[in-house]
């Protein structure tokens, strides 16, 4: 089994080459490690964060759902722009991402 | 806003967009490819596993290396491919709107092949909107391709090819998956792809179902019941599972938005996920400059994606000037033959019956 | 019905034409397709390069394996995109039996290592001792692992757990 939610060993492929460069995000004022490139959600879900965001009328939580671009289940604010689908944008190297609940 | 021409646009470059424009640009058809995501390659390169057919179907070869094939072939034939470029719109003269890096441009084209895939189906139960509740698909990216685990103990829903192999693809990633839940009598996959979970441990429960997803704010844990013939709960039979991550893999239904923009007249059959847009043995849609390819015209596989994009870039090719009549009919012959030979079989015999509803449908409307 | 299930029972994969017969597994090492559905499909037969299995068309067929002409070179274990060929070798010794199978996951063992066999529905059999690992480039990251099992299990052992 896995110990961490990167996938560091791999039968098949090989994820150590071909990530890009490392990088860091904050997400809700929290510092976390990304590698450029790799959708925005994947460096969260690495993360262990669930959560990306609140419904607007009932504040229930929501997260990565159809990772395609279509359900906008993951969508938060990223450097002040909000409704920004997480799971097709790609990372960047000091992003501020925020959950967002309009 | 600027805009450019091209002789063929593709929308889509998944197998069957590349595929098309493998076929179209080797004959030289000027072709742009546009595709909303980052990587081309669509399905292909979450496929980690080798192919079935023959060879002519590059069978035995994993998903990925056809895709880095056919994506070499688009580099040596210089396709112009625009990626993290959505095609929001489509105008008159096939004039279509294009949205990239906040800038918004048009590609007008003579002729345009749409082969925007598919979309998995939602499944609706106790809890079904909490964050851990996501599509086999979706989870198949993320191990596959992003190389990230959104969870360690899952629960599968769905028994067809999808959510076997994506079932098998989580025992490779190192999580593990406690149940596979099917809702009917049988498996509905594959016979070898449950027999390779089964036995590494993984239990199947046919007549089972979903009834809740438990947790406060993320999942913590799953409830499966069996089922009656009417698909109710059966009292007394509910389980819990300890997982944090639930996939559902219940089909899929193709993604017809441009089509529709497009006005290609659409139909609706059931075997094959339901809407798509009408078109002929040879894909052409109710627009005869416009084509169609892959699971965005019925859901079957990547290996008959990549056949009838094969099919629609020849025939664009073919209605561009490119070919001559008899080179086209004999290209287009290898490639129905190739085609037909997936389509058969107790799997294939049904996507066979569908297609030919669907062009039956088209012949009907035109 | 097990094979709706997903699994085969040990009387279901008799009856399958990629079952060579009880004479030929008592009497040599052979390959045994465990192949019970229509898909079209045949690089097993492609691969073989003694002509021991046969599809023909159309290639929905499922495969034959004529074990008189099987040497066990192990060849279609790793081709098989459905996973579903094992090579087996009922007399490996007096006690044991040798089952060769496809291994794509991690971690690999290494000969000599102690491993759980496990039968077709994932159910701890008996411990087994892996005798041979073979990676090559044309299996294409598929690792063939053989293992020695009580003979008794010869017909049901069909994976294993890594220790």
């Amino acid at each position: 089994m896995q110990e961490g939610l990167r996938i560091e060993n791999h039968p098949i492929l090989d994820f150590k080459s071909s990530r890009g460069k490392k990088v860091h995000i904050t997400v809700n004022g929290k510092r976390i490690e990304a590698f450029e490139g790799e959708p925005i959600a994947a460096a969260l879900v690495a993360s262990g964060i669930k959560v990306f965001r609140q419904t607007p009328k009932l504040h229930k939580p929501r997260g990565l759902y159809c990772a395609i671009g279509r359900c906008t289940d993951c969508i938060m604010n990223v450097n002040g722009v909000p409704s920004i689908r997480t799971c097709v944008t790609p990372v960047e190297d000091g992003m501020i991402i925020k959950n967002q609940d309009i | 806003m600027a805009h450019y021409d091209t002789e063929l646009a593709i929308i889509g470059a998944g197998p069957a967009g590349l595929a098309a424009a493998v076929e179209a640009a080797k004959r030289g058809v000027e072709t742009t490819i546009i595709d909303e995501n980052m990587k081309a390659g669509g399905q292909l390169f979450k496929q980690i596993h080798k192919f079935f057919g023959s060879h002519r179907h590059l069978a035995g070869t994993r998903g990925y290396n056809i895709g880095e094939m056919l994506l070499d072939e688009i580099a040596k034939l210089r396709v112009n491919t625009l990626l993290s470029t959505v095609a929001f719109g489509f105008f008159e003269d096939n004039r279509i709107g294009i949205y990239s890096e906040g800038e918004v441009s048009s590609i007008i084209a003579k002729r345009v092949i749409i082969a925007t895939g598919a979309l998995e189906n939602p499944l609706k139960f106790k809890g079904w909107t909490l964050p851990g509740v996501m599509g086999a698909g979706a989870v198949q990216t993320m191990i596959n391709v992003n190389g990230v685990l959104p969870g360690k103990k899952v629960l599968m829903v769905g028994s067809g090819n999808v959510g076997l192999i994506v079932s098998y693809q989580l025992l490779q990633a190192g999580a593990e998956v406690v149940a596979l839940v099917e809702a009917l009598p049988q498996i509905s996959g594959w016979h070898v792809h449950a027999g390779k979970i089964w036995r590494l441990g993984t239990p199947i429960y046919l007549s089972h179902t979903i009834a809740e997803a438990r947790g406060e704010e993320f999942v913590q844990g799953a409830v499966i019941a069996g089922i009656n013939d009417n698909f109710d709960v059966i009292k007394g039979t509910e389980r819990e599972l300890d997982v944090d991550l639930i996939c559902i893999a219940v089909g899929l239904n193709p993604l017809i938005e441009v089509a529709r923009l497009a006005n290609c007249r659409i139909g609706y059959v059931d075997g094959l996920g339901g809407f798509l847009p009408l078109h002929n043995e040879y894909m052409m849609t109710s627009r005869k400059d416009i084509y169609v390819a892959g699971d965005c015209t019925g859901v079957e596989e990547a290996s008959t994606a990549m056949e009838e994009g094969r099919l629609a870039g020849l025939s664009c090719a073919y209605s561009l000037g490119k070919v001559k009549r008899d080179s086209y009919d004999m290209a287009a012959q290898v490639i129905n033959s190739n085609m037909m030979e997936l389509r058969i079989g107790s799997f294939g015999d049904e996507r066979s019956r569908c297609k030919e509803e669907i062009y039956h449908k088209y012949a009907t409307m035109m | 019905m097990s094979k709706s299930e997903g699994f085969l029972t040990v009387e279901e994969v008799k009856k399958c034409p990629g079952w060579p017969g009880d004479e030929i597994i008592e009497s040599k090492r052979v390959a045994v397709l465990e192949c019970v559905e229509d898909i079209p499909c045949n690089p097993c037969e492609v691969v073989c390069p003694k002509g021991a299995i046969k599809v023909g068309t159309p290639i929905t067929k499922l495969p034959i394996i004529d074990g008189s002409l099987c040497d066990g070179c192990l060849q279609c274990i790793s081709i098989c995109p459905g996973l579903a060929i094992f090579v087996v070798e009922k007399n490996y010794n007096d006690e044991l039996s040798a089952i060769s199978l496809p291994y794509e996951l991690l971690p690999v063992p290494a000969k000599g290592d102690s491993v759980k066999a496990l039968d077709r529905k994932g159910v701890y059999l008996c411990d087994a001792k892996v005798v041979r690992v073979l990676k090559s480039a044309k299996f294409d990251k598929t690792v063939v692992v053989t293992i020695a099992v009580k003979k008794k299990h010869v017909n049901e052992v069909r994976s294993f757990q890594v220790n």
